[in-house]
């Protein structure tokens, strides 16, 4: 027996950092909101408390803070032509779980995407010509640029207090900062971390080799800070626990570091934890959305009516409500027709491993904090010629080695054993002197026909609902453009002064078992032909417009950096759109 | 703020009431949630004997372990390390039993891509495996795997690592895999969690363990870190010495 | 009595209660309440706030002032009375007379005598202007029917008579003077502390029957597992190292550069402080800070102290990366330990407190992060604990007794027993 609740102004499908920002935005607008997370409520000093949350076992090995897959899970293939399986235990991705989401355990790199970013297809094909982008290449052009979410990435960093140096402050490059970005309109809120040994010297090299690098962009910060909001945080202190973890310390920007104290103050704010959405209900036309239904822990099901929804549940989820809800076509890849589900992506992640002599290099890898690490990224986007290489895309690089945890931290040389004494020498003789960045190559994955996500036909949830499948694999482009950065890396190593330098490209096929980042993207994506895309370029849904769909979903392809900045300035865009032009006249805001 | 609870006062005009904000089971509003005792602070291992491996079972594989982790003058091994008692006590926990995951039919083995999908959870994989592995050795050897000599122990490891030992009803390249793993999670991870004992492991490598503030040695480039390491439980300069 | 005599007295009589019952119907020039003033209304709702009224008499399901919670004391349990205006079971039929009697005199209708857990010896500071304020402003408090058995003390406790004894020891009836050699300002501040905001009621020593201890007067008191800190000007153990900037923005906002309210400190600022005007907190400050110090020499512990290496160990590894290796802290975020009056304190009750059970701190308008300590009491030993807490209250600026083994078990336990 379904229980219908007294209806609310706005409802929130999720309460991480997207659902976090339109909840403040939208209660600031004087709106009731309810927010219903499938998780549970999390708090620094209770749950990522500061003598408990350094626990490599349970947090990055068991991965505690993320969803686990008995609650649910996806499935997965290669091509087409297999059967997916489900992903019974996670490996290449980890997906978020309870308020704050994935800004909980985030590393905090906080990145903008480039100018030609927003306008990829036009950029490419106008520098290149059509006919060097694959066929099945489905990249497409956003309907939104960087000018237009300039102040909107600045609003984000300065809630966050991103630590960094400015690279070109608009149209003025500026020396020690990354000279192929964006303009921005001021500096960063705080300093530039600073940097340990290796992250220095990797710096160093790449100074010599003649390439511009710069501090990556730190939402672990460098200083205490005050953000706009009048909240308080703290300064890093490098503790090498970063990503999977949740900050015990208050010194990384998450949604409960710099929004939920304001947010849960204001009387026109309500959250529900460890509620479960299992619907978005439409009404009889199935252009209106009317609320949603969810699940308590119980297994009560309630109705939440509301006038206007937001799905913010993070990129996969947003996807299978929508495929579930009935809202917007389904894509197919065969037709090539539909939408939801389609331009699916991840991100082209390899690494360098590198040895030095441990008489004269000592690293003590264990200080570092998520966002720590000198870039270079001349070999991003389209920063540099691709006409004679024969692939489109490339990505930042850097040594950005976040902590020595030894349960994943002890590389050895090339040709040890595994395991026995040669393989314990090994270890102990090159812990200090070895290095490991991890994602040191954070490559774009474009985004193709064949790779794309629908419902899956045999497994499913706990509510009996078809789980999401995603198909995926690596085109030769993404591998191309990898071996090629990768190279690149491994040349700065080897200046650096390290004796062995152990490349590990990224190869076909796509494996779920490896980790790459959690940086899934598309499946409901933004852009200006609704027969291309799920939203427009306010991420409301064509198909419903009093839906609106945040996050990296709306992301037509994937660039070379991090998500978190871009998917977060996007609902200050849109949070703005609809607090200025939607509440004032509820419709569509574009007319395609 | 915290619940109502019981408060002595003196009488008097001194006394203490605690409010709360009203809220409903839940529905979180009016300010962030806490109240004293919240979170899920570990339990460190202390008990000790084994809770999962019968004592044949554990024979094998501290064996086992002293081969993957030979012990050498510095160093302790994986046994002394306590690497299967470690094992021992994930077996019994949720990684044991696979709570956390999908484990809904129907099972298939898939590719290498798609990742394990055994119905089996680990508890179940290293009963049968261990079993399997022990007639084996009788079959073989006419011992079981601790009493063999130790060049002979690495041949069969060695055999299940790379597929040509084949144990019967069990997945031996699979469960040498995962029999790695967890030996080097013993070794490795924080000793509450029954290996590392005594931060060995940590003291091998000169990892400082549990210390949270590097802000005075961020700029301390090339140096080696001296102080010992710290487990989530403390280390030994924590207690007061008698005097 | 004459005739004549006694004619005059009806007449005067008379007029008298003509004059009163116009009063009544006219406005306050009387002195009476009067439910249709609205500046003696809005300054009544303030002064309830300054006075926290709500922090016993709140309904306990949330109806404002309807009474019932309890309150636990070491003879039985009393609970705060329904202070709304319903007829059968609030004070809606009581005088002004009988509420002012029963604010300022601790004096019920029928005669009886009020338990101090309603702070009257406080409140008898109060002019009778602001003690009618606030009953007109509780006269437009929606009457809930709402009944409350207030005392529910076992036999002999239930006497109210007995309160006379305690009475004629500690309750000096009387409104609060002005000191003319002091400042306009300087005495709001004391009327404030002394009155209305009762802060002796937590800050002040007692002794053993409960009264207070005049003499140490804001010299600090441990009630229910916190010690609420020394608030006279002593740089060791008080506010002696704040300036009045410190002060008010502590009270307004639960926050400054040292320190951060939380517990009952933490509620009050929600519930009432962070309420009142920026003139009387400064007001407020002006008087704290002419609050003599009490000179007590101590000498810290000497760092090589077995106790003491093994404090510093502990805070090395587990307190300096929110408190940092030097004690200060982050301004506003975590306490500056190295300075904070709280940690020197004569008894450690709060310290040992906070570091086995964790504590959350005050969230307000102006500081809205509501900074969170978290629990060590999991983690540490008996020993561990007394080992840290005697290191930080012997460290930077601090000398202080050490904390025993003893001490923190004895703390530990009554913890446990207090959900």
């Amino acid at each position: 027996m379904t229980t219908k609740l007294p209806a609310k102004d706005v409802v929130i499908i999720g309460l991480g950092w997207t659902g976090s920002i339109l909840a403040h935005e939208l209660t600031e607008a004087g709106l009731d909101v309810i927010a219903i997370e499938r998780g549970p409520w999390r708090n620094t000093a209770t749950n990522f408390a500061p003598n408990y949350a350094q626990d490599e076992l349970r947090y990055r090995i068991r991965h505690e803070l993320f969803l686990q897959p008995a609650q649910t899970t996806f499935t997965f293939r290669n091509k087409m032509d297999q059967n997916a399986l489900p992903i019974r235990s996670w490996g290449a991705f980890m997906p978020p779980n309870g308020v704050g989401g994935g800004g909980v355990h985030w590393n905090a790199e906080t990145w903008r995407f480039l100018p030609s970013d927003f306008v990829l297809r036009t950029h490419l094909t106008q520098r290149y010509g059509a006919k060097f982008l694959p066929q099945d290449m489905s990249i497409q052009d956003w309907g939104v640029s960087y000018d237009d979410l300039e102040p909107h990435y600045d609003r984000f960093e300065y809630l966050c207090g991103t630590s960094g140096t400015a690279g070109n402050l608009n149209g003025q490059i500026q020396p020690g900062g990354n000279p192929f970005e964006g303009p921005r309109s001021r500096p960063y809120p705080t300093p530039a971390q600073q940097q340990p040994f290796s992250h220095a010297l990797f710096g160093k090299a790449a100074a010599e080799l003649g390439y511009k690098p710069f501090p990556q962009p730190s939402g672990n910060l460098s200083q205490a800070y005050t953000n706009p909001l009048n909240v308080r945080m703290g300064p890093c202190t490098y503790c090498g626990f970063c990503e999977w973890f949740g900050c015990g310390n208050y010194s990384k920007a998450s949604p409960q570091t710099t929004l939920l104290p304001v947010l849960m103050r204001k009387a026109n704010f309500e959250a529900r934890d460890l509620c479960e959405v299992t619907r978005i209900n439409t009404d009889s036309t199935g252009k209106r959305a009317t609320g949603v239904t969810f699940v308590d822990a119980s297994g009560n099901e309630y109705e939440q009516p509301a006038d206007l929804v937001i799905l913010s549940a993070f990129t996969i989820f947003n996807v299978q409500l929508l495929l579930l809800s009935k809202i917007g076509t389904p894509y197919d890849p065969l037709s090539n027709k539909g939408v939801v589900g389609r331009n699916f992506t991840h991100q082209t992640i390899s690494d360098v491993e590198s040895f030095f002599d441990k008489s004269k290099f000592n690293f003590n890898p264990f200080i570092a904090s998520g966002a720590i690490g000198m870039c270079i990224d001349e070999f991003n986007g389209d920063n540099f010629d691709h006409g004679p290489h024969g692939f489109v895309g490339g990505g930042y690089m850097g040594q950005v080695q976040t902590g020595g945890r030894p349960i994943q931290t002890t590389p050895v040389p090339p040709g040890t054993p595994r395991w026995g004494a040669k393989w314990k020498d090994a270890v102990r003789d090159n812990y200090l002197s070895a290095l490991k960045p991890g994602t040191g190559v954070h490559g774009s994955m474009y985004s193709y026909r064949d790779v794309y996500m629908d419902l899956d036909p045999t497994y499913r949830d706990r509510f009996n609902r078809p789980l999401a499948r995603i198909t995926m694999d690596f085109h030769d482009n993404e591998i191309k453009q990898n071996a090629f950065l990768t190279d690149k890396f491994a040349e700065v190593f080897h200046a650096m002064g390290a004796q062995q330098v152990h490349k590990i490209y990224r190869k076909a096929p796509y494996d779920v078992t490896e980790y790459q980042t959690t940086h899934l993207c598309g499946g409901a994506i933004m852009g200006t032909d609704p027969k291309t895309s799920a939203v427009n370029r306010y991420s409301q849904s064509w198909d419903v417009p009093n839906l609106f769909v945040m996050g990296a979903s709306n992301f037509p392809q994937n660039a070379g950096y991090n998500p978190t900045g871009t998917l977060a300035a996007l609902a200050f865009w849109s949070a703005q759109a609809i607090r200025s032009r939607y509440l004032k006249n509820p419709g569509p805001l574009v007319h395609a | 703020m915290a619940p109502p609870s019981r408060r002595d006062v003196l009488l008097g005009t001194a006394f203490v009431l605690i409010g709360d904000a009203a809220s409903k089971a839940g529905v979180v509003r009016g300010q962030l949630p806490w109240h004293a005792n919240a979170g899920s602070p570990p339990q460190p291992i202390t008990q000790s004997g084994w809770l999962f491996f019968t004592a044949d079972e554990a024979a094998a594989v501290e064996a086992i372990a002293d081969r993957i982790i030979p012990p050498d003058p510095n160093t302790p091994g994986g046994k002394d390390a306590g690497c299967a008692v470690y094992i021992d006590r994930q077996l019994i926990g949720s990684f044991g039993t696979s709570a956390d995951l999908y484990t809904r039919a129907p099972f298939v083995t898939g590719t290498q891509q798609q990742g394990p999908q055994s119905p089996d959870p680990p508890a179940v994989a290293y009963r049968k495996s261990l079993a399997a592995l022990d007639r084996y050795c009788r079959a073989q050897e006419g011992k079981p795997f601790a009493e063999l000599p130790a060049g002979r122990q690495d041949q069969l490891l060695s055999g299940l690592e790379a597929g040509s030992v084949q144990l019967e009803g069990s997945d031996g390249k699979a469960f040498f895999g995962m029999l790695l793993k967890n030996m080097q999670e013993g070794f490795f991870a924080d000793p509450i969690y029954g290996g590392n004992k005594d931060m060995c492991g940590w003291k091998m490598i000169g990892y400082p363990g549990a210390h949270y503030d590097y802000r005075d040695w961020i700029g301390r480039h090339n140096e080696r870190y001296p102080h010992a390491p710290v487990s989530i439980a403390g280390r030994p300069d924590w207690t007061p010495k008698q005097a | 009595m004459s005739t004549s005599a006694a004619r005059v007295s009806l007449v005067a009589l008379l007029a008298w209660l003509m004059l009163s019952s116009s009063a009544r119907v006219q406005g306050a020039t009387f002195g009476a309440s009067d439910r249709q003033d609205f500046a003696q209304i809005e300054r009544g709702r303030y002064l309830t706030r300054v006075a926290d009224c709500v922090a016993c008499h709140a309904g306990a399901d949330g109806t404002p002032f309807a009474g019932g919670r309890p309150i636990e004391t070491p003879f039985g349990m009393l609970r705060a009375s329904n202070i709304t205006p319903d007829g059968a079971t609030g004070i809606g039929t009581w005088s002004d007379a009988q509420f002012d009697a029963a604010i300022r005199g601790g004096r019920m209708p029928d005669g009886s005598r009020v338990y101090p857990a309603m702070p009257y010896p406080y409140y008898t500071k109060m002019s009778r202007n602001d003690v009618l304020a606030i009953r007109a402003y509780l006269n437009t408090v929606p009457p809930a029917h709402h009944e409350v058995m207030s005392n529910q003390l076992p036999f002999p406790y239930k006497m109210r008579s007995l309160m006379a004894v305690w009475d004629a020891l500690y309750f000096k009836e009387g409104e609060f003077r002005e000191d003319a050699s002091k400042s306009p300002e300087w005495n709001r501040g004391a009327y404030l502390v002394e009155g209305p905001g009762h802060c002796g009621a937590c800050h002040t020593p007692k002794t053993s029957l409960g009264g207070d201890e005049l003499k140490h007067a804001y010299q600090g008191y441990a009630l229910q597992g916190w010690f609420a800190p020394d608030i006279t000007d002593s740089e060791d153990v008080g506010l002696g190292r704040w300036s009045p900037t410190d002060i008010v923005e502590y009270l307004k906002g639960g926050h400054n550069k040292y320190s951060a309210a939380s517990g009952p400190m933490g509620e009050e600022v929600v519930d009432s402080s962070s309420r009142w005007t920026e003139a009387d907190l400064q007001a407020i400050a002006e008087y704290l800070k002419g609050l003599p110090a009490q000179r007590e020499a101590s000498r810290p512990l000497a760092g090589g102290d077995p106790v003491m290496t093994a404090g510093a160990a502990i805070y090395w590894d587990a307190c300096s990366a929110c408190h940092k290796a030097d004690g200060s802290g982050v301004p506003y975020l975590f306490p500056d330990i190295a300075h904070a009056p709280s940690v020197a304190s004569r008894e450690p009750t709060t310290l040992i407190r906070v570091v086995l059970q964790g504590a959350e701190t005050a969230a307000t308008d102006e500081e809205p992060t509501g900074p969170q300590m978290p629990a060590f009491g999991w983690q540490l030993t008996d020993a561990q604990v007394a080992a840290v807490v005697t290191y930080i209250r012997n460290s930077w600026s601090h000398a202080a007794p050490p904390v025993s083994e003893r001490e923190v078990r004895a703390a530990r336990t009554s913890l446990a027993l207090d959900r």
